[in-house]
């Protein structure tokens, strides 16, 4: 057992039912789907709480929708990382890195173009995320189970504009 | 229905802690917390991604749907718009390009000591995230709710019995896996 803990790598489809079972229990045990962009947007308000003062953040139309509060889906943003963690951990694969190999072959491996770049594309996820009302985790995964049609348009077009843009990043720009 | 269950704020918390530490565990594993694995994906020679998601939804699909005929679980599909979903799911993708990893990948990935999703995925998230609530009155008077279409499911859409729609997504997405490996992608 703690050897395949160990393993760096799992079978994707061994990985796709574990996440599929673990989406019945979140179901079942806390009336909730597995998604994560919403942790996110509950930290950028609880952020803007301590910068800004409670009352001009929890007036806000859209934190009246969406409280910045702490919950389960705020904990279970914080214990994805965790997770990712004590996997890498486990099969030695934990390393502080900037650059990935394949950016580092189109782009060089200084950290900066990098990080400009995650910027760029962090400012529109969480923007984009919250604009799609989901993201890979909610639509992509937990909206389509339930056979929504907002999650599987929202998932095609995920990708449409994820295929067309990493073919210009990497067949254009590079 | 664990109604009880779904009550108790605290212990909730906490299980949402365990679910998360799974699904980020799960994640890793599978390699999906990596830059190039997603950005690979994007460029059509790795299908890791698709290969998770399509096995994680439809083991779900089947499990959820049973559940919710038990009368064990409710559903919750989100009500949808083309402005929402088509718009702002096309900005998603080039975020998702230009990232290298979507808001639960890029957690992910900061658990495994990636920087780039630490300093440039995480910060811009927050700060993308807090300009939407910003923009969010103007917008939801305009484009989120052009072609609105509400919380429509297949089943509701087609007239179907869910079982039937659950028996063709399984076998269509089980299809798509087998010609993926059969084709050696």
């Amino acid at each position: 057992m703690l050897e395949w803990l160990k393993i760096d790598i799992w079978s994707p489809y061994v990985v796709g039912v574990g996440i599929g079972v673990l989406s019945w229990f979140s179901f079942l045990l806390s009336d909730s789907p597995l998604s994560c962009s919403t942790g996110i947007s509950q930290t950028s308000g609880m952020v803007e709480k301590v910068l800004r003062g409670k009352e001009a953040v929890s007036q806000k139309e859209y934190y009246k929708k969406f409280p910045a509060v702490v919950d389960w889906k705020w904990m279970l943003l914080l214990g994805v990382c965790i997770g990712a963690a004590i996997s890498s951990y486990l099969s030695g694969s934990f390393n502080l890195r900037w650059v990935s190999p394949l950016w580092a072959s189109a782009f060089g491996s200084a950290p900066l173009p990098r990080l400009i770049t995650a910027l760029i594309g962090g400012i529109l996820m969480g923007f984009g995320s919250r604009w799609a009302n989901g993201c890979t985790s909610g639509h992509g995964i937990s909206g389509t189970m339930q056979l929504s049609v907002a999650s599987w348009l929202s998932v095609v077009f995920f990708f449409v504009g994820g295929i067309t843009c990493a073919m210009f990043i990497y067949h254009v720009v590079a | 229905m664990l109604t009880k269950l779904h009550g108790k704020r605290g212990l909730q918390n906490i299980l949402g802690l365990g679910f998360g530490i799974v699904f980020g565990f799960l994640l890793q594993k599978g390699g999906v917390t990596d830059y190039d694995v997603i950005v690979k994906q994007l460029l059509l020679v790795d299908f890791t991604v698709v290969k998770i998601m399509l096995t994680a939804v439809a083991t779900g699909m089947i499990g959820v749907h049973a559940l919710k005929s038990m009368g064990k679980v409710r559903l919750q599909p989100k009500a949808g718009s083309v402005g929402m979903n088509v718009i702002g799911g096309l900005v998603f993708g080039v975020a998702f390009a230009t990232l290298g990893y979507c808001p639960g990948t890029a957690f992910g990935a900061v658990g495994q000591g990636y920087l780039d999703a630490l300093l440039g995925g995480v910060v811009g998230m927050l700060l993308g995230s807090g300009l939407f609530a910003a923009v969010y009155p103007g917008m939801n008077k305009t484009i989120l709710n052009k072609g609105f279409f509400g919380d429509v499911t297949f089943p509701d859409l087609l007239k179907m019995n869910c079982w039937v729609v659950v028996g063709i997504f399984v076998v269509v997405l089980s299809g798509i896996l087998v010609l993926l490996e059969v084709s050696g992608l």
